[in-house]
């Protein structure tokens, strides 16, 4: 079973949900968790775990050999991006632009765009006590999030069953890389807060989990502050509330040195229970 | 004109707060473009008006014409994307995973496929309830191309600043470090990095700045909640002066943050409030460095 950790707006807790979920299913459940925000992956500090294994990941693009080239300028001509141009005598290929579609080298009349691979990220696997954690990083200045994500995914998916409760710690937002995030998922949680910001995020959250035709639910963290939209707007779109977390200044402390809250904070346990209860019917169902 | 972003890598650490703080302090000397395109909130605060808006075209997905189509299945032999579904021997494009690259028109021997170019979106110039111009957009639903989308928007400031002769233009960006933070800094004189005494928030101000590094702009920092965790504050302002960033302020950890933004205000907006005065000193830096 695959259940996504998702928001619209950043910063609304999906970590802090992802790493204490998982922390608290494993006591009884088989779990990994995964990071699938390439971009800022922060999951792992809030676990003590050992590196398990590691591997780069590649994306490929084309690299210009000179020799044959009759410039013709085709490969330029066939690049939807703006990739791949012909400038004087040269071809110039731009990296970060390319999306690995392989047109270009594919369709060169001489062969002088042969694909090459250059290293986009890492994705680390490790273990905790007593649940696997993966997670992938971008390499700074690496543009497009997509090509890891779906690589990280295909790892997981080669390395645990079905019966393993797969969580996605997702990125923020509502473009392609949330998409790539939570489409495989059978189940989607979004977190949010109940501010203006949260609730407008949230509406777009939904909106495109409509889209992609998934089942989701809402969690409120930082419950108490702000105001009652979220809670009303929920309620009158009969989507389901699982639980909310408190606004605690002892939960931002705890958070801010980087401490798991499932074992130490009650009432995150007993909000952590309710989930867990949401989630167990739903992969009973599946 | 100087172009003043303001990104966070982390999500949530009070960009757009920051931000709109500072676009109401800029008075009339600026134009403001939230160019956080896929989840904008700065419209809530700033309650346009007089908006004019029109649809963003971008990219292409391919379709394929069904009585033309003779099912060979070169379209997806080349697919990279796997988004040519084949069902009972019918090919059908995935438009989820369609990435618009155009190679199975390319190859297709019977012309069977068009690229339909994409409306990813929408963009709005209007005026903020303090009369200021106005830039922003929607992205469409797990639209592609948020990058250029986020250019667009840049674009359009930039022209409206010039033909004001404005001497600013606050960007508000988007948290992480791909491609629409990389268009929000492209260009930038620059850099406000929001910040908070988290483990995460200094990971991941670590990794944006490394960003910026890149492009040779110039940076200042705010640590937002810089009473949450003293040591981490410390740790911060270490980093920062290891890499020769401006400290614009320290902002506690105050509610006033979120009751602003619950009333659809600016934090400066609220009198007498300790974070106003540290957010407006912290501004006149910006603008002193900017001069």
């Amino acid at each position: 079973m695959k259940i996504a950790i998702a928001s619209g707006k950043g910063g609304t807790g999906k970590t802090t949900l992802s790493t204490n979920l998982s922390a608290y299913l494993a006591e009884k459940h088989k779990v990994v968790l995964v990071d699938l925000d390439v971009e800022e992956p922060n999951s792992g500090l809030f676990l003590k775990a050992d590196l398990h294994y590691s591997e780069d990941k590649y994306k490929m693009i084309p690299e210009w050999n000179s020799t044959a080239c009759t410039l013709c300028g085709n490969c330029q001509m066939v690049c939807n991006y703006h990739a791949v141009l012909r400038i004087m005598d040269d071809i110039m290929v731009f990296p970060e632009l390319c999306h690995s579609c392989y047109a270009c080298s594919e369709l060169c009349p001489t062969n002088s765009l042969p694909m090459v691979a250059k290293k986009m990220g890492e994705l680390k696997h490790f273990k905790t006590s007593n649940f696997d954690f993966i997670e992938s990083r971008l390499v700074i200045g690496e543009e497009q999030a997509v090509p890891l994500i779906k690589q990280t995914q295909t790892y997981v998916d080669s390395k645990f069953s079905d019966d393993v409760i797969k969580i996605f710690d997702s990125p923020p937002g509502t473009s392609c890389p949330v998409i790539e995030a939570t489409k495989d998922a059978d189940f989607i949680i979004l977190i949010t807060e109940p501010t203006p910001f949260g609730f407008n995020d949230l509406k777009l959250a939904i909106e495109t989990m409509k889209e992609l035709k998934k089942e989701f639910a809402i969690v409120i963290n930082r419950h108490g502050i702000g105001n009652d939209d979220v809670n009303n707007y929920c309620i009158e779109n009969n989507i389901p509330i699982i639980a909310k977390i408190p606004n605690d200044k002892e939960i931002a402390k705890l958070y801010s040195k980087g401490e798991l809250l499932y074992d130490k904070i009650p009432e995150v346990r007993i909000q952590l229970g309710s989930i867990c209860s949401y989630i167990l019917d739903i992969k009973e169902k599946i | 004109m100087k172009e003043i972003v303001v990104i966070s890598g982390k999500g949530g650490t009070g960009k757009t707060s920051i931000a709109t703080s500072f676009a109401v302090l800029g008075a009339n000397d600026i134009v403001i473009a939230d160019c956080d395109v896929d989840a904008a909130d700065m419209h809530i605060l700033l309650q346009p008006k007089n908006s004019i808006s029109e649809d963003f075209i971008s990219g292409e997905l391919a379709l394929i014409d069904q009585d033309a189509c003779t099912q060979c299945g070169k379209c997806f032999d080349v697919c990279r994307f796997d988004a040519i579904d084949v069902n009972n021997g019918i090919h059908i494009v995935d438009e989820l995973s369609c990435e618009g690259c155009g190679y199975c028109a390319r190859v297709c021997p019977v012309e069977a496929i068009t690229n339909i170019p994409q409306n990813i979106g929408q963009w709005h110039i209007a005026e903020t309830r303090f009369n200021q111009p106005f830039v922003h957009a929607k992205l469409g639903i797990g639209a592609d191309n948020s990058g250029k989308l986020v250019a667009h928007v840049k674009n359009k400031a930039k022209e409206v600043a010039k033909e004001l002769n404005k001497s600013f233009i606050i960007v508000d960006g988007s948290p992480g470090v791909g491609c629409p933070v990389v268009s929000s800094l492209s260009g930038a004189h620059f850099v406000v990095l929001v910040t908070e005494p988290t483990v995460s928030g200094l990971h991941d101000l670590k990794r944006v700045y490394e960003l910026v590094k890149k492009f040779h702009i110039k940076a200042g920092c705010i640590i937002n909640k810089a009473d949450l965790n003293k040591q981490k504050a410390e740790e911060i302002l270490e980093f920062m002066k290891e890499e020769e960033i401006v400290h614009l302020a320290n902002i506690p950890y105050d509610e006033t943050f979120t009751e602003a933004m619950t009333d659809c205000k600016a934090i400066v907006e609220i009198e007498d409030s300790e974070v106003k005065h540290l957010i407006i000193d912290a501004w006149n830096k910006v603008k002193e460095i900017n001069k």
